[in-house]
Parts: C-alpha cells; structure tokens; sequence
C-alpha cells in the first residue's frame, strides 16, 4: 500500500480572481517554438528598456526643517518613522507615508551631531553640538537627561568603531578596558556602518571621494575600494540584507555600490538637492532616505525601476491589496531572470548602464579620469626608467592606508 | 659548631635577600616567574630550618656538657674555685660566637671549606644556590611603560576578538552561497506545511489512527518524504544495468533453445512408428527408474517426496473407476473384445495402466512417465547454467521462462469441463493450451514493445529474435486453425518442456499429475517477484527513475540498433546524394536556365480572372501572380547571387605604371611584357559553399547589423565560450519550460518584502545554526529537548555580563557617526 500526500502551495496552482485567465495547457515540444534564443534576447532587451523607461526613483520630499538635515535616524520597529535633526538643532518625527511631521523638538543649541533610536524604539538619543546627549521618550513631549558629551555612537551590540578627526578608524570592543585597533589612512573617514549580514565587515565613506570595504580582522588592506563620486563621501548606510550600501556624497548625488563591486550600479540625483549629508536605508530594503543641505528630507526607492504596488491613494480607493499579484511578480522575476542573462550582450548592456549625470559632475568625473590616468602614466614611466624590482607595484587598495597601530 | 652557626646565618641573609628580590619580581612580572620564586624560596626555608635545628643540637650538648662538669665537681664535696667556669669573652669566645680557643691563629678559607665537606647535602645545597647568585650577574628589568602594556592589552583584545568574530564566517558564507535568501530570514515559511512537518511530535492516539500507522509501519511506507520507499530502492539496488543485459541475454538464449526443442518434440510426435514409441517410452522409463535411484543415493528427501506423490497418485487410482474398464467406450470395448484383437489390446492396457497405477511398488504411474523421461532428456545444459550463473541473492536473476499469470487455473478448469478425457490428459491440455496462449501473448507482447522501440534487426543479437519471430509467426499462422490434435500435442510439448524448465528453476521434482490448484497458486507466489519481463515493460511505463533501469536498457539497445540502421541507409542516402550532386554538377546550368524560364512564365501575362474562376483552385495563384506581377523574384536572387560570386572571386592586381621605363603620353600603352610582369594573380579563394545549391546564398562575412547585438568577448567568470553559449542556449520562458521549472530558474537570489522588517543577523541566528547541526544527527528528540537547548545558551549568556544580555538578545546595529 502507498500513501502519497499531496502537499501544494496553493500560489503555485490556484486562480488570483475569478476573471483570472485560465492556465492552458501546452506543448512544450521545442520544434513546435523555434528561435528560442532571439526571441528571448527581444524579450529581455524590451525589459532592459523598459526597466530603463519606469527607472523613476524620487518618490517623496519631506520639507519643514529650517536648516540644513545633518543627522536622521530609523526607527527599528515602524517603517513609517523616521527622525531628522538638523543643523539649528531642530529634531523632526516623520510620518512617511503620509509625508507630515509628526512632532518638532528644539534639542540642542547649534548642531545635532547624531542621534539614534533604542532598540526597543521607545525612545532615542541624540547628541549636539551643545556638548550634551540627551534621551527622548518616542511620543510624548521630551524630556532632556543631561550627560556627558561623547564623541562616537554605539555600532555594534559588543563592537564598536569610531571614525576620528585625526584619519584614523578605531574600534572597540566594549567588554574590554582598551579599543582593538586603529587604522590610519590617507584622508579622514566621515562615517563607517557595519554589515547588518556579516559581522565583521565595515564600510567607510571617506574625504578622498572612495569608500573602503574592510574586514576588521585584516584593517592592513580595504577588501573593496568603491569609487564612483566625485567629492567627499559623507555618508553611508547598508541595505538590511547586507548585499549593497548607499552612499551620500557632496557631489549633491548619492549613489548606490553592491557589497562587492568597486563601482556603483545606480546614482541619483536632482536638480534641487544639494550637498547630501546623510543618507538612510529603509528597514524593509525598499527605500533610501536622504537628508540633504537644501533642508529637505527625500525618500527613493532603492530599485529606481520597481514596481512597488499601487499607490496609497488608489489602494485607500479600490480596497485593494497593497502586494503585487502573482503573476506580477513572476513576470518581473522573469524579466529580471532574462536581463541577468543577456547581460553581457553590448546593446542590453549599453541600455542598462546608461545614466544620466549633471555636467558639472560628468565632467568632474572626466577630469578625475585624466588626473588617475597621469598617475598612473607617471608611475610606469618612472618604473620603465628605474632599476627593475626598485620601485615595487603597490596595489590601489594598499596605497589609501597609511599605518594599522595596535 | 661555631662555624656551621655562622654558615646558617648567612644563608638566612642571602635568603632574605633573594626573597626581597622575589618580590619585586612578582610584583613586576607574570605568575609562573612568582610560581618559579615561590619554590625557589621554599627551598630556601628548609635549608633555614635544617640549619637551626642543627644549631640548637649543638647548644644542647654543650649545656650537657657543662652540667655534666658541674655535677662531678659536686661530688669532690668541697666548694672550689671554678677556674674553668669563667668565660673570658675576650680570650674565649669571640663576638662573632666562635671559640677563639686559637686566638692568634688566622682562619684560612680552607679551614671552612673543609668543613663544609664534612657537612650533609643541605649545605651543598645552599652552596648551588650561592653559585649559581653568584654567575647570574644582569640586573633587575624595569617594568614596561604604560603604553607599552596597554598596546600589548590590545592586541590580545584584538586576537581574541577577531577570533570571536570569525564563528560568523560560517553563517555569513551559507548565506553567500544560498540559492535564494529570503528576507526577514527566520520568518517561518507561509501556505501549508508538509505533513512530515507537522506529523513530527505527533503520535497516534485513536485506534484509527493506531491502525493506520501501523499499516504504514509494516509496509515500511516513508513517513517523511524520501523520494522512494525502501522498496523501491531495494528493487532499484537488485537490478543494475549490466545485469538486467545479462539476464536479457540469457532468456534470449532460454527462449531460442526452448523453441528448438519444441521443434524437436514435435517432430518426434509426428512420428507414427509404435514400436519407435514404445522403445522410446522403455528407454525413458529406464532413465526414469535410473534417475529415481540417483536421486534416492543423492538427495533421500526429494525421493520420499516424490514417493509420496506415487503414492497419492495411487491412492487417487484406487478412489476412482477410470481405467476399471467400466466406462462408456471400455463397454463399448468389452462387447467387440471377443472378435476384435485390438479392442482386447486396449482393454489389457487400461487395466495393465490400472495395475501399474495401483501396484505399492514405487513405479512412476504412467503420466508421469511420457513427461519425466522427456524431462530428463530434453534437460538443456543451459538451464543448469543459468541457474548456478543465477545470484542467489540477487532476486532478479532467478526468474522463469515468460510470464504465467495466475488466471490460468480457473481458465484451466473452464475447460476442463468441455473435454472428455483421461485425467492427465485433461489436466495437461488446457495448461498446455493456456501456456502456449500465454507464451503467444508473451511473445506478440514482447514483439510489440520490440516493434515501438525499433524496427526488425540485423545486429548482434540477431539469431534469437529470429527465432522467436519464426516461432511466433508459426503460432500466429496455427492460430485459427487451433484445436487440431497436433496442436495439442505440441501444447503437450511445451508445456512439458516449461514445467520441466520450471521445475529445474525452482528445484522441486514434483509430478505435474499432482500439480493441483494449491501448488500452482504456490508457484505463482513465489515466483513473483522474478517476473522480469512483465517487470521490465511495466517499468517502461512508470517514473523516470524507474526508467534509468528499464527503459535505460531498452533504449540503449534501441539507439545501438537504430544508429546502425541510421547508419546504413544514412550511408545509402550520402551516396546517392553524392550520385545525384554529379548529376546535379552536370545540369546546375541547365537548373538555372529552367529556373529562370519557369520565371519568366509567372512573370509575364496577367491572366484573364475568368479562367481563375474556372479552376477554384488556381484563382489564388492568379492572384497573388497577379500581386507580384512587377517583380521577378527568382531572377532577382539569381542576379544577386552571381554578383556576389564575382564579388568573392580574386581580382588581378595591376601594377604597371604607364610611361614608366617607357615613353609614355595618350594612346600609349605600355607593353605586353611589361603588363604581364606587374599584373599579380592572387589564388583562387576556397570554394564556394553554395556552389551546389542553387536556391541558396551562403556568405562567410561577417554581418554588421547582427554584430551589433552579439557579444565580442568571453564575459567573466566563464571559461570556456562553450559555457557561454550555453548558458544563453538554455530558455527560461514559460514558453519552453513548463511553469515550475520557470518559477525555478528565475526565482530572484534575494526576496524581500515590502513593509516587513529585516532585523540584523544576530547571535540568536549563530546559536540556532549550530544547534541545528548539532541536531540534525538526532532528529527525534526535538521536541523533547527544545526547552533544555533554549535554556543552555541563555544562561551562558548570563555569564557573559548582565549588562551585554540585554543587548545580546536583542541586538541591534545603530549608526555610527563621527562628531563633526
């Protein structure tokens, strides 16, 4: 006797609605749909088009500060919140799907330099220029705790690092009296964020317009050197799945690296946004929000092509379901699926490299290109007219940090 | 005395010294150099201790001594002058506790040296230990400067720390290689759970579901979901490839011999000589006797079974009035006896046949006899062959001829009422009859199956198929004629050749005069799973992992078979197209000429629309001739493609420069040597491809617009240009791939959702995966230490610092940002 259980997911077979089209069945005989290859290549060059078409990434402005946005926060629990605080020591709760400000708080005098949420987000910390660190309840009005000023913020649950004024990253553990190690290198880093996936690995934007991926066992050498901005980086926030980061830069674009690649596979920008000082990554691997000089708070998407659902006014509308239908979803999986495969062929690739950049910052870049390519001239050449073996090749990576002290 | 006084107490300095020294040390340095102190000291102590101890054993005698002295002066009675008692401490005793009995004399080194010889081993010690003061001459190491030590703090901190960190490495590498990661990673999958999910800490507590498990436990029937039952993967282990063909072959071989002597016995039947016969059955019966005494030396036990069958047999002749002579035709018989000689004959041998079956002597009784004999001779070498090639562990090697399936016995009792005859001849014949239907059906089975896979052959294997296609043919061609005696007869034959082979198989010497309902019932049970054939078409029909085995062979043999025949005529055809291409060669011109006429005429006239009326037909040709009118297609193509040939062919380079070496002006050529020196033929390109095929332009060069979209260099990660073509050849739509196998190939590498937190990885995470593998091994016992396993990491947890648990359990990463 057999016994075999049927066990199915029910996504896999049954109809979305009523009106849905019926499944047919076919014939898979291959002689009966020939020129699989080009039909497919048409199919994905239409999606990297179309990808290209819908690539529009600025979702929201969130204005209301009255001074630059220096320092924002996530709230660890509600996707809706965010926190900003800003150059005038103003902080603002953000409801972001309804785009209003929830709540203003005077924090400090001059400058909030950082701020973060509790894990428990009841309440968060933000420190000021005022030399205080306060502690602010979530909802109700705020009460200030006075404490000493510290110069860096919590990273990880037991390790730490700090980026500090004199070119060095220092990290720490906090079970232990003394920090681990410092790396010093060529310019100061102005923000680091830890791997939320990987615990040993850190990205830190520098002054000297790159990121530096580095493991923190191995502080000698960056793993990956990013490069893509033209001005110092100022901010960097990881993806919660650990697979890219984002950068903001001062270059007034911020742009988007996986984890591993040297350059970036998306850069944004707009006619209004100035200087970007911080940039967050929504908890939901979503969205990027960005806090720039101009006093506006801007929320992208993270996918500038994605299709995310219909949009809060429609839904309210219809009572439809916020979620993509599944057959939404396997039509973009398989869009996705045919670009990843025809990546490589020179027309799709040209479509989906392609980005748009404001002169000044296309010819920037052009100008850094000519700056690295006559370094590099000179250093063969100097090489071709030296001793051989004298002057030793030094890798790109290698030539950013200075000293690793113990 | 004095002077081991005075040793001890400089020993009790250096001591002293040495542990102030120690101290120092202990305070500046590491434990195990305090350890090292500490027992340098003890030792020291001891040598203190001995050497008081020594001293006081001497102060003890002198005090003896003295009172000794004093109590003989006693005795005198008279007080006197103790001259001796007074002690001078300038002219005795000296300061330094030693007599200075010699006074005057100086102490030389080698005086104490000497006696320091005569002292035991606790002096030599100390003496080593002064020695070895004495060579060690460095000074104290001052201790290491704050810096210094903290730096040293930090690199321990940052090894240990670091080493602490690389336990993620296993669960940051497993998410790196995961096919696809699903984000928040540890949410529980939605929709249905497997049963083998839900059934885990499960257990059955109605009498139902008692049953049921029960059930599924005998039948050893997977519970969680293996792709195969046991059984299924014990029948898989059985047979493997080689010797399922082995097997194959050797019933090929059965099946060829066992048509030979059915051929044999019929021939033999045919023969209508009595006295052949009754030689024949003399000698069989002797054999038979022959094989019975054999068999009763070799193996007593079968003897007395097959005595026990004689005697049942006999029994059975006893019970009934067959060969009584009190029939229909024995009466018959009786009254033509007294003038007909051969009725009396007949009467004398039904009861001659009657004595025989019910004489005690174990004689064979007479069905027996035309089969046993005819077994014994007819006995192939093959058969035992095939039975010690046979694996006694290996089910699938023991098999019978074809398949005989169990309906037979009622088939066999339907008929058994419409036929009138003896006993054994109504027991043999329908069996005869049934095996030879079932072997027929066997056969056009196997003969359609042959017929799917391929069609009739010519290749290694040739000979028996032959066989059994003559065979079949045969049977196929006696079929509608079919009741015929001979028929039976050769029924007779082959049922007896397969019982013989049946029983050689099984090892059992039974009659077939006893092969009653019951036995065959048996027989069918235990050969059951040796049913290779039926297994093997079956297994043709069901899952593809079955079809690794069974269809796996059929196939082979049929692509061997079908190459070669693919060969054969692909051979033919080549030389025909070869012969036709000469010919072709010879008349392209002419084609092209023909070509270009058969143009022509579509070209030219418009036709008159009636006649397009007429023929129903033509009227679209008509039209669409009459669409086309203007262009001349086929001329066209024919135009293009000879100037593209003379495109391809070489042009003669011409080098010559007029007037040079010459006079030169108009009208001047220059001259005929001249022209041909510098005129440079280049060599002929390589055929054309298209040179044969008229109808077709074959170009080489490469074209532009197709270049566009192709790609000119190897992308990275592949090695090899093959890896890349293929990876675009393979289609992932659902227009060539069924719809899983798309949701398959192109389910995205990471899947978030919208709207639903994805928290850092926390060490929750790393305890889980561990415990997971740890787990694995002892699945059962899940549910049971669940709660054990969840307390172990908390409270190490709780070791590890009340103030990081918090934090620990639910950790979090938070933005680091540097004071501007």
């Amino acid at each position: 006797m057999k016994v075999k259980v049927l066990c199915r997911n029910p996504d896999d077979y049954v109809r979305e609605t009523t009106r849905d089209i019926q499944r047919v069945p076919r014939n898979y005989d291959p002689t009966l749909h020939p020129f699989e290859v080009p039909r497919e290549y048409t199919r994905a060059m239409n999606a990297t088009k179309l990808e290209r078409v819908f690539a529009k990434p600025f979702v929201a402005a969130l204005d209301g500060h009255r001074d630059a946005v220096n320092c924002m926060a996530k709230h660890p629990t509600s996707l809706s919140t965010l926190l900003s605080g800003s150059c005038d020591g103003e902080v603002k709760v953000w409801n972001l799907p309804t785009k209003k400000c929830v709540r203003t708080l005077q924090a400090h005098e001059g400058f909030v330099r950082g701020m973060c949420a509790r894990f428990c987000g009841t309440s968060f910390f933000t420190v000021g220029d005022d030399k205080t660190i306060k502690q602010w309840k979530m909802e109700a009005p705020g009460y200030g705790e006075e404490e000493e000023p510290l110069n860096m913020i919590l990273g990880r649950t037991e390790l730490l690092a700090s980026c500090a004024s004199d070119r060095s990253i220092i990290l720490y553990d906090m079970r232990e009296a003394t920090p681990l190690q410092k790396v010093i290198m060529n310019m100061r880093s102005n923000t680091l964020c830890w791997n939320p996936m990987e615990a040993y690995i850190f990205t830190c934007a520098n002054e000297d317009y790159h990121l530096y991926t580095y493991d923190m066992r191995q502080l000698s050498m960056p793993i990956v050197m990013h490069s893509d901005h033209v001005s110092a980086v100022l901010d960097v926030d990881y993806s919660p799945t650990g697979k890219e980061f984002v950068s903001a830069s001062f270059d007034k674009t911020i742009r988007i690296f996986p984890e591993k690649k040297s350059h970036s596979r998306e850069v944004y920008h707009t006619k209004r946004m100035q200087h970007v000082i911080c940039v967050k990554w929504s908890l939901d691997n979503k969205y990027i929000v960005t806090g720039s000089d101009e006093m506006n708070i801007r929320l992208w998407k993270a996918n500038a092509s994605e299709k995310l659902g219909l949009s809060a006014e429609v839904k309210a509308l219809h009572q439809l379901e916020p979620k993509l239908t599944t057959r939404e979803k396997q039509a973009q999986n398989y869009s996705q699926k045919l670009k990843q495969k025809f990546q490589h062929h020179p027309q799709i690739r040209r479509i989906t490299r392609h980005r748009h950049l404001p002169r000044e910052i296309y010819s920037q870049r052009k100008e850094l290109h000519v700056m690295k390519e006559a370094r590099r001239r000179k250093e063969l050449n100097v090489r071709k007219h030296s001793k051989p073996g004298s002057i030793p090749y030094v890798s790109e990576k290698k030539k950013h940090v200075v000293a690793v002290v113990d | 005395m004095a002077k081991r006084k005075a040793k001890a107490s400089r020993v009790r300095s250096e001591s002293s010294r040495r542990r102030s020294k120690a101290a120092k040390n202990s305070t500046q340095v590491m434990t195990y150099d305090d350890g090292e102190d500490e027992l340098l000291e003890g030792d020291d102590d001891d040598a203190v201790i001995s050497a008081s101890e020594e001293d006081e054993g001497g102060s003890d005698d002198e005090r003896k001594h003295r009172k000794l002295l004093e109590a003989i002066s006693a005795l005198g009675g008279k007080k006197r002058r103790k001259l001796a008692e007074r002690s001078e401490a300038s002219v005795q005793v000296s300061e330094f506790a030693v007599s200075a009995e010699g006074a005057g004399e100086k102490i030389s080194l080698s005086d104490l040296l000497g006696a320091m010889d005569q002292t035991p081993s606790a002096v030599k010690s100390t003496k080593k230990q002064l020695q070895n003061l004495e060579s060690c001459k460095d000074t104290l190491e001052l201790p290491l400067s704050r810096q210094e030590t903290e730096k040293i703090q930090r690199k321990v901190a940052f090894e240990k720390t670091s080493k602490d960190v690389s336990q993620w490495e296993s669960i940051v590498k497993q998410n790196q290689r995961a096919e696809q990661l699903v984000f928040p990673l540890n949410q529980e999958p939605s929709g249905p759970k497997p049963v083998e999910h839900v059934v885990v800490g499960w257990k059955p507590r109605t009498p139902l579901e008692m049953e049921v498990f029960s059930l599924l436990h005998k039948n050893m029937q997977p519970i969680n979901d293996p792709l195969l039952t046991p059984m299924e993967e014990a029948s898989l282990k059985a047979m493997s490839l080689e010797e399922a063909k082995i097997r194959r072959a050797e019933l090929q071989k059965i099946r060829a011999l066992q048509s030979y002597y059915e051929a044999k016995a019929k021939r033999e039947r045919k023969i209508k000589s009595k006295k052949y016969h009754k030689v024949l059955k003399k000698g069989k019966r002797k054999e038979l006797l022959k094989e019975f005494e054999e068999m009763r030396n070799k193996d007593p036990a079968a003897a007395l079974e097959e005595l026990k069958k004689m005697e049942l047999a006999r029994m059975e002749e006893r019970m009934s009035l067959k060969h009584q002579n009190s029939g229909k035709w024995a009466k018959s018989k009786a009254i033509m006896a007294k003038y007909d000689d051969e009725a009396r004959k007949a009467m004398q041998q039904q009861l001659e046949m009657n004595k025989e079956l019910t004489q005690k002597l174990a004689l064979p009784p007479e069905s027996e006899e035309e089969q046993e004999p005819e077994e014994t001779e007819v006995v192939p070498d093959f058969a035992n062959d095939a039975q010690a090639a046979a694996d006694p562990a290996n089910p699938w090697m023991m098999g019978k001829l074809s398949a005989e399936p169990a309906e037979k016995d009622c088939g066999g009792d339907d008929k058994e009422s419409a036929v009138e005859n003896t006993q054994n001849e109504e027991e043999r014949e329908p069996e005869g009859d049934e095996e030879e239907e079932n072997e027929e059906d066997v056969l056009l089975r196997e003969f359609d199956e042959k017929r799917k896979s391929r069609r009739p052959d010519d290749d290694a294997l040739a000979p028996p198929f032959q066989v059994d296609k003559e065979e079949t043919e045969g049977e196929k061609k006696e079929e509608p004629v079919c009741v015929s005696s001979e028929d039976e007869h050769e029924g007779e034959v082959v049922s007896e050749f397969k019982s013989l082979f049946q029983k050689l198989l099984a090892n059992g010497h039974e009659s077939t005069v006893n092969k009653g309902t019951g036995q065959d019932a048996k027989e069918s049970d235990a050969e059951e799973p040796a049913l290779l054939d039926e297994g093997l078409s079956r297994v043709r029909s069901l899952e593809d992992v079955d079809e690794l085995l069974g269809q796996g062979l059929v196939r082979e043999h049929a692509e061997d078979v079908a190459e070669v025949k693919e060969k054969i005529p692909t051979t033919a055809e080549e030389t025909k197209n070869e012969r036709t291409d000469k010919r072709k060669k010879k008349k392209i011109l002419d084609l092209n000429d023909v070509l270009t006429r058969d143009a022509k005429v579509i070209s030219v006239p418009l036709a008159p629309t009636a006649i397009g009326e007429e023929e129903g037909e033509g009227d679209q040709r008509m039209l669409v001739q009459e669409a086309f009118a203007g262009d001349d297609v086929v001329a066209d193509f024919l135009k293009d493609k000879k100037k593209r040939v003379e495109a391809g062919k070489p042009k003669v380079v011409d080098l010559t420069l007029p007037g040079w070496g010459e006079w030169g002006g108009v009208g001047l050529k220059p001259s005929r040597y001249k022209r041909r020196r510098f005129r440079i033929k280049v060599a002929p390109p390589p055929p054309r491809k298209d040179r044969n095929l008229p109808n077709v332009i074959i170009s080489d060069a490469r074209e532009s617009s197709v270049a566009m979209h192709q790609v000119s260099q190897l992308p990275f990660s592949f090695e090899k240009p093959e890896q890349f073509e293929c990876s675009i050849r393979t289609p992932t739509g659902h227009t060539w791939n069924t719809q899983r196998t798309v949701q398959k190939l192109t389910a995205p590498k990471v899947v978030t959702q919208l709207g639903s937190i994805i928290e850092p990885i926390t060490r929750d995470s790393l305890d889980k995966s561990k415990a997971q593998t740890r787990g694995k091994k002892a699945p059962d016992i899940v549910l049971a230490s669940a709660g054990a396993e969840g307390q172990g990491p908390r409270k190490g947890r709780r070791k590890a610092g009340e103030n990081n648990a918090r934090n620990l359990r639910n950790p979090r990463r938070r933005a680091i940002k540097r004071t501007k």
